[in-house]
């Protein structure tokens, strides 16, 4: 039996996202006070040892991260919150900020103080446009009570460009530049915005900081999966039942996520697929539905969590259409900087286009399989390197739909 | 207010430029050619690199075009739910083609990514206001409000 259990969310549709004095009244702030008495190396330790790994996708140690930025000397330091959440089917920072801004606000301000940066940025994406104001509000609120101390937070909105989400893109973008990611290294924590050392964590990460603060790095390591400890937002979409979100234990299955929580497929169809961790997710057929959500455990199927979104398909969907729209999706979206990703994109669209429309053989197939290993190799960025996995996934567990389109 | 007025508001940073250049579209809805002109001189980078920035990101456009923006997320999840029924009716509605405004300037019809509301596909914005669930018949009520 899943159980959710929330922590990025834990003041969700309980607080007036408008009232600081909500958030206070439920022990909002009280982890920054906390924090502010620890020892930063401390502070950061514990990070380290509740296991926190990125929500944006990546799922890097975010203690570790902070440590790199930590341990280098500057003028200045940045902590930027990445809420460009655009990969599409993913909803859950559009969630936690406007149902609970200051959780938010509380993790980065925490996380300055423990890498020693005194400005923090919030990278919003331009389609949220009401949570400028919102975001903007409480920061106000949280000054006005002086509860940052010397820690200036400000929220800049981006354009619409689906690559901004990797941290190098964005950080350019925030520079007033095309979003186009950075060669690594350096690495943001040693080298990020205007060159000083930043840290970029995703919404949730951030959300969490303040409960790990407060319960403890046992706590929060004890929670679900131990190599992927804590809960995952999920956000479900597709055609699943219930189109919500959820946010559970990272030990849950794949089954008890599409058949208990979202109550299954909503028509008298039967199940085909679900594709998770966003477009650039690998779609998982029936027979792997119970592996549990962890990123390690996902990994051992070839797939990912990333984001958390949750597409679910039944089986009256034609996969091969699908990701020809999904090609699409990274065609538009390469910023073009590198050759694998701006070019592979386009051809990798016009084979699954080709195939698409009846005109594809199976040399066209093997072409894609070669295509999808150059671009997910030599690409410069996670874009290129991860635009391929529904193609291949399909491609591996649902080859019958490929071949039956093929031209005789 | 006039570009340059606008410019005004945002020049203490770089960091700006991108809510400048939405603070000009809100009052335009485009970014016409000499208030990008503008916009490079006031924050001190090359035209070529503001010129780089209007064209990168999709909300932006250089193209004079209607006064409200209607895009439709053509992302899988509203794709499988009917994305392309809602494109044929808005089509239809406004006697123009995906990509292109109506003669009045009054609409702008244009395709975007998933704009994060995938839990009530299909789902289309106008002037980043989502509208969702939208179905071909609800489409000339929600154009209602803009005529
Ligand atoms: C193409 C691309 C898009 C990304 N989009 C996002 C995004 O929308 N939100 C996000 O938090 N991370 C995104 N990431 C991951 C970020 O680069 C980065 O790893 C993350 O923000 C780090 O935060 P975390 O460690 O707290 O997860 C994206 C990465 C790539 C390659
Ligand atoms: S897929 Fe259309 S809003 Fe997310």
């Amino acid at each position: 039996m899943a159980v959710e259990m929330r922590i990025a969310l834990r003041n969700y549709g309980k607080v007036d996202p408008n009232k600081i004095e909500d958030y206070l009244s439920r022990g909002g702030y009280e982890a920054l006070k906390k924090a502010l008495t620890m020892d930063r190396a401390e502070l950061i330790d514990q990070v380290k040892k509740s296991k926190l790994k990125g929500r944006g996708g990546a799922s890097f140690n975010c203690g570790q991260k902070w440590s790199f930025a930590y341990n280098v000397d500057a003028d200045q330091k940045y902590v930027i919150c990445n809420a460009d959440e655009g990969e599409p089917g993913t909803y859950k920072d559009r969630l936690i900020m406007e149902g609970d801004p200051h959780t938010l606000i509380e993790g980065m301000a925490i996380a300055a103080y423990a890498v020693g940066a005194t400005e923090g940025i919030v990278y919003l994406r331009g389609e949220y446009p009401e949570l400028v104001e919102l975001l903007r509000q409480a920061v106000a609120q949280a000054e006005a009570k002086e509860l940052l101390g010397n820690f200036k937070l400000s929220v800049h909105i981006g354009a619409g460009a689906y690559v901004c989400g990797e941290e190098t893109a964005l950080i350019e973008s925030l520079e007033g530049q095309r979003g186009e990611p950075r060669f690594k290294p350096p690495y943001p924590p040693v080298s990020g915005l205007w060159g000083k050392p930043t840290i970029v964590n995703n919404v949730e990460t951030l959300a969490v900081i303040p409960e790990i603060i407060l319960k403890g790095a046992d706590w929060f390591s004890s929670i679900g999966d131990p190599e992927f400890p804590g809960t995952k937002v999920l956000t479900l979409s597709g055609d699943v039942k219930n189109r919500t979100f959820f946010e559970v234990p990272t030990d849950v299955t794949l089954r008890d996520v599409v058949f208990e929580l979202g109550g299954g497929i909503r028509s008298d169809k039967k199940f085909k697929a679900v594709q998770v961790g966003g477009t650039s997710g690998a779609f998982i057929p029936e027979s792997q539905l119970d592996t549990t959500i962890g990123h390690t455990k996902m990994a051992l199927i070839g797939a990912t969590l990333g984001s958390g979104a949750v597409f679910v398909l039944d089986d009256s969907r034609d996969l091969v259409d699908i990701n020809f729209q999904i090609t699409k999706f990274f065609e538009h979206e390469s910023c073009g900087k590198c050759t694998p990703c701006r070019e592979g994109t386009m051809r990798m669209r016009e084979l699954v286009e080709k195939v698409n429309c009846g005109q594809g053989k199976a040399a066209d197939l093997d072409l894609i399989t070669k295509l999808a290993r150059v671009m997910s190799t030599a690409s410069l960025c996670g874009l290129g390197q991860t635009a391929t996995a529904p193609v291949t996934s399909t491609l591996k567990h649902f080859s019958t739909e490929y071949a039956a389109k093929l031209k005789e | 207010m006039g570009y340059k007025e606008i410019l005004q508001n945002y020049a203490d940073s770089p960091s700006n430029l991108l809510e400048a250049f939405h603070a000009i579209q809100d009052e335009y809805s485009y970014l016409p050619e000499e208030a990008i002109i503008a916009a490079a001189d006031c924050f001190g980078v090359p035209a070529a690199e503001a010129f780089g920035v209007a064209t990168f990101y999709s909300m932006f456009s250089i193209r004079k075009r209607g006064k409200n923006v209607i895009r439709i997320c053509e992302s899988a999840p509203c794709h499988i739910d009917g994305a392309a029924d809602v494109v044929a009716a808005l089509e239809k509605e406004l006697g123009i083609k995906m990509g292109e405004s109506t003669p009045d300037g009054n609409f702008a019809l244009e395709f975007a990514q998933c704009v994060g509301q995938c839990q009530a596909t299909p789902v289309l914005t106008i002037n980043r206001k989502p509208y969702l669930n939208v179905t071909p018949a609800s489409v000339p009520t929600i154009l209602a409000e803009y005529r």
